[in-house]
């Protein structure tokens, strides 16, 4: 544990404070995940509302930075500065580190370390193993920000291997018809492959364009994926019983009328709400998420054993409500920037 | 339990029908006796429980997270037994998860007050799936898009049998079914139709026009009046009395007055109707008699039902589906003459010399109450289904509307990527000027070229977007072909129309020059 008597007298929110532009920190004058480009970044990781482009220097993990150059043309005007998980470096009078987060490849939570107290902004994190990313490493802390995307005592994520069994046993079902998966392409798309190939499917998955780049850069990155080929390269396919990723969006694009009498499943933890299910047009939802179920953000708070909780992104009130009856100082952190995206 | 839970699961999220025959089909081969036959009742309509109260629910899902969790919980789901199986965890120290069989079988033995620590016990058991179709099984609401015909349907489907073989001996029969898994699977006998007031497969017609008319010869046919209420079956045998929809689904309870009036044994098929003195009501009246499980007793003084009768089936023991329709006609005509019975009256013959005077007959028939003519041949058998040739149906020409496209949503399977449920509009004077109210909606009459072009223009013209719900811009005119149209107090537009659909798409015509909500009331008669 880093408490200190230091946190007696000092106030972590006058050093670490929500700003319109992000989460900023004063004396290391540098954002965390900032909504816009400003001259100095901290990115926990590269989904679009954490990483976007334009900033004059950019610190993340080795990952990371390789996730941005493919997603924003190789950021030739940013300044990028790569930190593995485990090392730290100095930034004003900050001292910076990263640890694994188990959200996606090269996800991290940033750790702070300011004046002997050390806060821990965990950015979008999940407790159960992911085969492309490392786990989850609680860092005791005086403060830990904690996502709550999923923080409703109603999202139980079941297991992986369940869901991708609901796909398999969908296909078996309807041998002649293509299943069209909904999947975010960074992350989501070669987790869900990955999935795939350790139920023992080993047949080519096609995919979507938009889908190749990523998942090229995470099989440079020792992720095997198997075989995997665009639809675009079919010839003489129809696609009867085949598994097509995609991104959410094109099930209902024009792009997906090429094959026979789709089926859409979509990926995602919103899945497990019929309401939501429904809304998003899913025939087979498939509840698989990146982000941390009630069970794992409970667990997590308990985990990393912070007198202080700050909760942003999500459903705030139910975690907040959870921590003070546990004893935790906890509130609700509103930041600039964050949707609610394919989680 | 969790078999039948993952297929209820598939099948809430499954429009397509096909499909939904396809889940159903694959689980009553998978599935063994008796799970299987319970799974057929649940989905049939033939088990009622009702044992789990929303207060016991609630107060389950209090005691588990306390009240301030699960009213913030409650509030983002929506739905109570949803919500609850969401938020109990499986303890894995419960045991085996319970078969459907054992559900049912310890339900129907178990007291009320033995009935909620059972039902804990379960929850631990079970996982998030299991838990909701649990839930959903004792609070009495499948709601999984699925009618007893179409379970039907897929359990006629495994044993390669057409449906109406399992609809003549499905009376007869109680949940588990076995009986019917043995025929149709192992090989076993057919069990025996039921003669105590089962329903008979109705016969049903082809549409028809005046130009194919013209193939037929008048002489073969006898016409009678398309009434526009609900077609019935009436059965009554050894004392059991029973009123059936077109597709065997028992309405007796909902009909209670027609069901007092039954002192007869015998099938007969005919229109339910609501009549008032001598007149036939609007469909709209009858609307409101319908998809009730208790009727209060000023519905039955205000919407009498009636029976409009026009075939008979069975009468006194004897079946008569064998005979011609001429014959059967005159038994009916014979039988009807021998005693006066308010509820119950005969549908009269029109008599024709050739197709030129019925013709000129249905133009002038406006009457309400009547939608067409049937044809039927004089030496028709009752056969179940539709077969091609003996009857025919001659619908009065559809009205029509001029109205503007408001939003469209995407189809589903083969549509899924096409923008092919339309809402349209009419005009009307609102608050601030002119304005479109909603009117119905339309997902068919196009030919698959018009839905590209639909879907495209869709497209191209979206204004906003609501969920899968796309506003457009109101400026393309749809000609609506429809059957009827009432009032109505859950349309914004006070009207409803009845089977609406897509005639012609008027580019032609200027949105301003669309039907106003004015000129559909004129329509009202």
């Amino acid at each position: 544990m880093a408490i200190s008597t230091a946190t007696e007298t000092l106030n972590p929110r006058t050093w670490l404070y929500p700003t319109p532009r992000g989460l900023y920190c004063e004396p290391g004058d540098f954002y965390i995940d900032p909504a816009f480009a400003v001259p100095r970044a901290v990115i926990t990781h590269g989904h679009g509302d954490h990483a976007r482009p334009g900033h004059r220097k950019a610190l993340a993990t080795p990952e990371t930075l390789a996730i941005m150059r493919t997603r924003f043309q190789d950021m030739p005007d940013t300044e990028q500065q790569a930190l593995k998980y485990g090392e730290s470096v100095k930034i004003g009078e900050v001292e910076v580190g990263f640890a694994p987060a188990g959200h996606i490849l090269g996800s991290a939570q940033a750790v702070l370390a300011y004046k002997g107290q050390r806060i821990v902004v965990s950015g979008d994190y999940k407790r159960r193993p992911d085969p492309t990313c490392p786990p989850f490493e609680p860092v005791p802390c005086d403060v830990f920000i904690t996502e709550a995307t999923f923080a409703l005592p109603v999202f139980h994520h079941p297991s992986d291997a369940g869901e991708i069994g609901k796909l398999l046993r969908s296909v078996a079902t309807f041998p002649e018809r293509t299943h069209l998966v909904g999947v975010y392409a960074l992350g989501k798309c070669q987790r869900v492959i990955r999935l795939l190939r350790e139920a023992g499917y080993d047949k080519r998955i096609w995919l979507h364009g938009g889908l190749m780049s990523l998942c090229r850069l995470y099989q440079e990155h020792g992720v095997d994926l198997g075989d995997v080929a665009p639809v675009s390269e079919a010839i003489l396919e129809t696609f009867k019983g085949a598994i097509v990723l995609c991104p959410p969006s094109a099930i209902a694009d024009r792009w997906s009328r090429r094959f026979a009498e789709p089926i859409a499943a979509v990926c995602s933890g919103w899945m497990n709400v019929r309401a939501r299910a429904r809304q998003r047009g899913a025939e087979l939802p498939l509840i698989i998420s990146d982000h941390a179920d009630w069970p794992e953000l409970t667990q997590t708070l308990k985990d990393v054993g912070a007198p202080k909780v700050w909760v942003t992104h999500g459903r705030e009130e139910a975690l907040v409500h959870y921590a003070r009856g546990i004893g935790i100082d906890a509130e609700a952190l509103h930041l600039a920037g964050r949707e609610e995206e394919d989680s | 339990m969790q078999a039948f839970a993952r297929l209820l699961d598939s099948l809430s999220f499954q429009p397509a029908r096909n499909a939904k025959l396809r889940l159903i089909e694959t689980y009553l081969r998978e599935t063994p006796d008796p799970d299987r036959g319970w799974a057929l009742a649940a989905l049939t309509g033939g088990l009622d429980f009702s044992s789990a109260k929303p207060a016991l629910l609630r107060g389950f899902g209090q005691e588990k997270i306390g009240a301030e969790l699960f009213a913030l919980s409650y509030d983002y789901v929506g739905d109570l037994a949803e919500t609850l199986a969401l938020i109990w965890e499986t303890d894995p120290a419960a045991g085996p998860p319970p078969t459907l069989g054992e559900v049912v079988e310890t339900l129907q033995r178990a007291t009320r007050t033995q009935t909620p620590a059972i039902l804990k016990r379960w929850l631990d058991a079970l996982d998030s799936t299991g838990r909701w179709a649990l839930l959903k099984l004792l609070t009495g609401a499948l709601r999984v898009g699925v009618s007893a015909r179409l379970a039907k349907q897929a359990v006629a489907n495994i044993g390669e049998q057409p449906v109406d073989a399992v609809e003549e001996v499905w009376h007869g029969l109680d949940a588990p079914y076995r009986p019917l898994f043995d025929w149709l699977l192992n090989g076993a006998p057919r069990p025996q139709s039921n003669a105590g007031a089962a329903f008979l497969p109705a016969m049903l017609a082809n549409p028809i026009d005046r130009a194919e008319l013209d193939a037929l010869d008048p002489a073969h046919f006898r016409a009678e009046w398309k009434w526009d209420g609900i077609r019935v079956q009436v059965a009554a045998s050894g004392g059991l009395k029973r009123l059936y929809s077109r597709a065997g689904e028992d309405v007796s309870g909902a009909f209670p007055d027609i069901i007092e009036a039954i002192d007869f044994e015998g099938v007969f098929d005919g229109e339910l109707l609501v009549r008032r003195e001598t007149a036939v009501a609007p469909f709209n009246d009858l609307q409101q008699r319908l998809n009730r499980k208790t009727v209060t007793a000023k519905m039955l003084k205000e919407h009498p039902a009636h029976v409009r009768l026009y075939d008979v089936l069975w009468l006194e023991g004897e079946d008569l589906r064998g005979l011609g329709f001429d014959e059967r006609r005159a038994r009916l005509e014979a039988w009807i003459a021998q005693k006066e019975r308010p509820r119950f009256d005969l549908s009269p013959l029109v008599s024709f010399a050739d197709w030129a005077e019925l013709a000129a007959k249905r133009e002038e028939m406006r009457a309400d109450g009547i939608e067409g003519l049937m044809l039927k041949r004089g030496d028709s058998f009752y056969v179940a289904g539709r077969p091609k040739g003996p009857w025919f149906k001659w619908k009065r020409d559809p009205m029509l509307a001029d109205c503007v496209m408001m939003y469209a949503q995407r189809g589903h399977g083969k549509r899924s990527s096409f923008y092919s449920d339309f809402t349209f509009g009419c005009w009307r004077d609102g608050a601030e000027g002119r304005e479109l109210a909603p009117v119905g909606k339309a997902y068919f009459g196009f030919t698959d070229e018009e839905l590209r072009w639909l879907d495209k223009w869709v497209r191209d013209h979206t204004t906003n977007r609501y969920g899968p719900v796309r506003e457009v811009e109101q400026k393309l005119v749809l000609e609506i072909a429809f059957d009827g149209i009432a009032r109505s107090t859950r349309h914004k537009s006070g009207v409803a129309m009845r089977f609406p659909r897509i005639n012609r798409i008027r580019t032609d015509k200027p949105a301003a020059e669309a039907d106003t909500v004015d000129n559909l009331l004129r329509l009202l008669s």
